[in-house]
């Protein structure tokens, strides 16, 4: 039983990112800054979606802190991982799972 | 909590929350019969297994058999590798606790130390100290450390212990945060929670060390279970580890060994490795990896996930169990007999007076 009465969090205020408090189908979901989002796919418990549309190269904020760079351009909505987020310091190796 | 808490006063000051026999296998040939030797409750196999001497292997076998929640001390020698277990042996000895050395190639072989080994923890956990020492969050030495993160790591279980660690600190307490190598990309924040900026520079400069280290190796502190759990990157994995460190001013940076010379709150200057599991509390970050494994957890923080427990609740309860910890109760991994070990060849320096600003 969930009684979050959100799907999805915002760690901080002006973060790029929201985080799925269990796991979702695509839809229209709660945030909790109270506004709806409608995620484009499947997101499991604690991976990310874009808060906002987000171009290739911007840096991506999660609680207030830089965790990478766009790769490609991500939707409002979007799940934000590997296949589109990179690290500004060091390659991320993933060799199940996680990118696709 | 009723009544004090108490624990083990040793020679030196210092007071342990437990009373463990280590048996120490000197070299990987040995480990099987130090094994063997450390069946019975609270004796715990630990060691080196290089057969090349090692000054930071020495370095920290003469802390950890000399740390106050270790009580006894048998070495297992093979006999023929270059470990000087004999510095070791003094160095336990000057400390006042009992101290044996088992060579397996005197002996006979494994049985005849395995019997040996045996008969000796078991005379002499026949006198084991008593716990008189009354202890307070002043008193304690609190250590994080990190399981597998994912991406609830950073949202429940360590802010939880941040919250735990700025009370503990406040109240007079010691904490000692890791690592530097699960903390590239939050140098610049912790540098500005520095008490002095030497300090700060300090820190940024053994972040960037550490990052290098990665580089260098080829990979970062990141696993593929860190993906899959929602973490896409090193810096966004260090975010979340970095909240552990709570909110208060950073008094202090200490390698592996280096004791902290006053309370506050220290950066320990590691990339990971093992450590003993002398009253170490398993915090779960994820409600559904509670529902599958809560045995394995003693506090269910995904909770704060799912909307039934507030990030303060949690740390009550955190805070409470510490102290119960403290005077006794086993922990589910020491209820589950869990030993785990590793110490590798590194080089490892204490710091300075740079990293060591004694400002409060």
């Amino acid at each position: 039983m969930n009684a979050a009465p959100h799907d999805l969090l915002l760690l901080a205020e002006g973060d790029d990112v929201l985080i799925a408090v269990r796991d979702l189908e695509p839809g229209a979901h709660r945030a909790s800054t109270g506004s709806t989002v409608v995620v484009g796919e499947a997101v499991a418990l604690g991976h990310k979606v874009a808060v906002r549309a987000i171009a290739t190269g911007e840096r991506i904020t999660r609680c207030r802190m830089p965790i990478g760079s766009a790769t490609a351009p991500i939707a409002t909505g979007a799940w934000v991982h590997t296949h589109n987020l990179a690290s500004d310091y060091l390659p991320t190796f993933a060799h199940r799972g996680g990118a696709r | 909590m009723t009544g004090p808490v108490l624990g083990y006063r040793r020679r030196d000051g210092r007071v342990g929350i437990r009373d463990v026999a280590v048996v120490v296998y000197l070299v990987e040939c040995a480990r099987q019969v130090a094994e063997a030797i450390a069946t019975g409750p609270d004796v715990h196999p630990i060691g080196f297994g290089g057969c090349y001497p090692s000054a930071y292997a020495q370095e920290m076998l003469e802390r950890l058999c000399t740390h106050p929640n270790v009580g006894a001390v048998a070495l297992v020698s093979l006999g023929c590798e270059g470990f000087d277990r004999e510095r070791l042996a003094d160095v336990v000895a000057a400390s006042g606790r009992p101290v044996t050395t088992l060579v397996i190639q005197r002996l006979g072989g494994t049985r005849a130390t395995v019997a040996a080994g045996r008969a000796w923890i078991a005379e002499v956990r026949g006198r084991r100290a008593a716990r008189t020492a009354p202890l307070g969050l002043s008193d304690l030495v609190v250590g994080t450390i990190c399981g597998g993160s994912d991406g609830t790591s950073g949202i429940t279980a360590n802010p939880v212990v941040g919250r735990v660690v700025d009370r503990l600190v406040a109240a007079g307490g010691t904490a000692v945060f890791e690592e530097t190598g699960e903390l590239v990309g939050c140098e610049h924040h912790m540098a500005q929670r520095a008490v002095t900026p030497e300090l700060g520079i300090e820190i940024a400069a053994r972040v960037a060390k550490a990052a290098d280290y990665y580089t260098a190796m080829g990979h970062g502190s990141f696993a593929p279970g860190n993906a899959e759990g929602g973490l896409t990157t090193l810096e966004e994995k260090s975010l979340g580890a970095y909240s552990k460190s709570g909110s208060g001013p950073i008094h202090g940076v200490v390698t592996p060994g280096q004791l902290v010379p006053t309370p506050g709150l220290y950066l320990l200057d590691v990339v990971p490795e093992g450590t003993p599991r002398w009253g170490y509390p398993n915090i779960c970050a994820n409600p559904e990896t509670y529902r599958r494994m809560g045995d394995d957890m003693d506090v269910d923080a995904g909770r704060i996930l799912e909307g039934r427990a507030g990030i303060d609740d949690v740390a009550d309860e955190l805070l409470a169990l510490v102290l119960a910890t403290a005077a006794g109760a086993p922990t589910a991994s020491e209820d589950l007999g869990h030993q785990e070990f590793v110490l590798t060849y590194k080089s490892s320096e204490p710091t300075g007076p740079g990293c060591l600003p004694m400002v409060r």
